[in-house]
């Protein structure tokens, strides 16, 4: 034992801020879970607060409410992931097709950029753009003899500007992964069913489809394991009380009702759940993910 | 490889047009932002403004440049950028080394990974963190906003992973020499792993520059608030109490131009570091991705 620390201590010493860091500020509030269970008061603390077994998680079920912000949660989420699976592939396929370089690289370098910025920003310009009075969306929309849309304040129309800006922004960062795959196929296979008389459009289908889909599977089963994250940042730039029957989600709500109006008790016990069935997601989506397509993170 | 059918001919005309539209898509909302900041407010009003100033003036960038309250929001996001930057790369960079290591020279390794990744998993959510930061009474101070976040462990996976492809010779010739593990982290490792250093650099910068919601809740009075708070608060959720506006100056601060001005200073330092960004990223995912 003596010797095992004389020989590794300073890698022991190394990792310790990391690990004094991850310990207070992840793993305590692991433990602050338990008022879920309380009644939790702040001047009662943790120790003095009534004990209430599972009252709250009995009442997000009940309540009519809790029920909406779970349905809500999983439409957009359901809606993003497919969405947000087959646009990237068919950029990245499309994209694949161009020779000219400069032209590749410059659409890239324009369809990136949505991606560093953050939803303030883009629910700034989104604030602007989509307002119903003379924002230059519906000003495009008026000129075709189409009437000005409520996006951000109409609920039905709400959910499609959020999955359709989530998509905006994030398309082409998640092409990457899809356009380095298309990029290491081996051009020989090409070349032979180009010898074989195969057209363009054949050899999209039986050669870059079939070899990019190892790679679209692993992306779909991991993002099936953040379904209850349905884009907490996103709508919390964008949402209003206007459209809380239909843009309200798990994380918004927990904020909302936890920490604005106080249910310290009632949010944490949302979240926990959340987090919980979040978890088994997770764990089910890196085992099919590894089942299905031999993927590891490390 | 040769596609001469009169069809891939038409494909290819098609596709550029597409792509073309599309990749203005992705950049004309910005630019007509930046159009609505530098035209007259009277224009702007009137709703005439597309993606290019009228009635040129710089007259919101003035008056947001002569605010007080955006110049300190300001300077405290680009103070948190900076520090949590710093501490946060100084934090990761020391454990990936050591836990870049085989399991034969560290034995204890797999057990801290797992410490780490777990988080990743399985948070305790949004209200225990702040009880405990209040509890910690780090609300209303800048810890707040660069502890919680200072060990990343994507950041700590993509660095490890980088480490392990450094040949062990390297290291070796410097422990022959007598050098210890801090002097080969400081000589060998960070020498040659400097461009990997600085994508994951410019990753949490952008991550911080960005963050607004622990600024929200963190911070008791918007005096503390970092930019991306600010401007939340100012343009998006439109809380002009929250902010302590006096009556005089809300028209100021409801005019259209002037928020496109502060959403365009908002995005400047993204827009600045962007293309060194884009040098490095696409170079990054790919050697993250790759199994050693």
């Amino acid at each position: 034992m003596a010797a095992y620390w004389r020989k590794t201590w300073p890698f022991h010493l190394l990792i310790l801020p990391a690990l004094a860091l991850v310990i207070i500020f992840q793993y305590i509030p692991l433990f602050g879970v338990v008022i879920a269970f309380q009644n939790y008061e702040p001047w009662l603390g943790i120790k003095g607060s009534p004990w209430v077994g599972f009252e709250h998680f009995r009442y997000l079920f009940t309540y009519p409410d809790g029920k909406q912000v779970i349905w809500n949660t999983l439409i957009i989420s359901a809606f993003k992931l497919v969405i947000n699976l087959i646009i990237p592939i068919v950029f990245a396929l499309l994209l694949n097709e161009v020779r000219k370089t400069l032209f590749k690289r410059a659409v890239q370098t324009f369809v990136y950029l949505p991606h560093f910025l953050s939803w303030v920003i883009l629910g700034g310009i989104m604030l602007d753009i989509l307002s119903p009075e003379g924002g230059i969306v519906n000003r495009v929309l008026n000129a075709f003899g189409v009437d000005s849309i409520f996006f951000l304040g109409d609920g039905s129309w709400f959910r499609f500007t959020v999955v359709l800006s989530d998509v905006w922004k994030e398309f082409g960062f998640s092409a990457i992964i899809f356009l380095a795959t298309l990029v290491g196929i081996n051009p020989a296979l090409y070349e032979a069913a180009e010898i074989d008389g195969a057209s363009r459009w054949q050899q999209v289908i039986s050669i870059s489809i079939p070899l990019i889909m190892p790679i679209v599977i692993v992306v779909a089963t991991l993002s099936l394991g953040r379904i209850l994250d349905a884009g907490f940042d996103q709508i919390l730039n964008l949402y209003n009380p206007l459209v809380y029957s239909h843009g309200d989600i798990i994380d918004t709500f927990v904020y909302r009702e936890g920490l604005n109006n106080g249910q310290f008790s009632f949010g944490t016990a949302v979240g926990l759940f959340k987090s919980f069935i979040g978890f088994i997601l997770i764990v089910i989506s890196y085992r099919l993910a590894f089942k299905l397509a031999n993927y590891r993170i490390f | 490889m040769k596609y001469r059918s009169r069809g891939y001919t038409v494909f290819t005309f098609s596709n550029t047009i597409f792509l073309t539209l599309l990749s203005l898509v992705c950049v004309l909302p910005l630019i007509h932002v930046l159009a609505l900041s530098f035209s007259s407010r009277a224009a702007a009003t009137a709703n005439i403004v597309n993606f290019w100033p009228v009635g040129f003036t710089t007259d919101a960038y003035v008056k947001t440049l002569g605010n007080s309250m955006f110049l300190k929001s300001l300077w405290i996001g680009a103070e948190r950028t900076v520090l949590g930057t710093v501490l946060s790369m100084v934090v990761v960079t020391m454990a990936a080394y050591s836990l870049s290591k085989s399991n034969y020279k560290f034995k204890g390794r797999q057990i801290y990974i797992w410490v780490f990744v777990f988080t990743m998993l399985f948070s305790g959510g949004l209200i225990p963190s702040y009880i405990l930061i209040s509890k910690l009474h780090l609300i209303d101070t800048i810890w707040a906003l660069v502890l919680p976040p200072a060990v990343s462990v994507w950041n700590m996976i993509l660095m490890l992973n980088f480490f392990r492809t450094i040949p062990e010779d390297l290291e070796e010739a410097a422990f022959i020499d007598g050098a210890g593990h801090l002097r080969v982290l400081w000589s060998v490792y960070l020498p040659v792993s400097m461009p990997s250093i600085a994508t994951l650099s410019l990753f949490t910068m952008v991550f911080h520059w960005n963050s607004w919601f622990d600024g929200m809740i963190y911070m008791s009075n918007p005096d503390g608030y970092p930019l991306a708070t600010y401007l939340h608060s100012m343009i998006v959720s439109d809380n002009l109490s929250r902010i302590g506006v006096t009556l005089d100056s809300i028209e100021n601060f409801s005019n259209r131009t002037i928020k496109a001005a502060q959403i365009f200073i908002g995005a400047l330092p993204i827009l600045i570091v962007y293309p060194f960004l884009q040098k490095y990223f696409v170079k990054g995912i790919v050697l993250g991705s790759v199994k050693s």
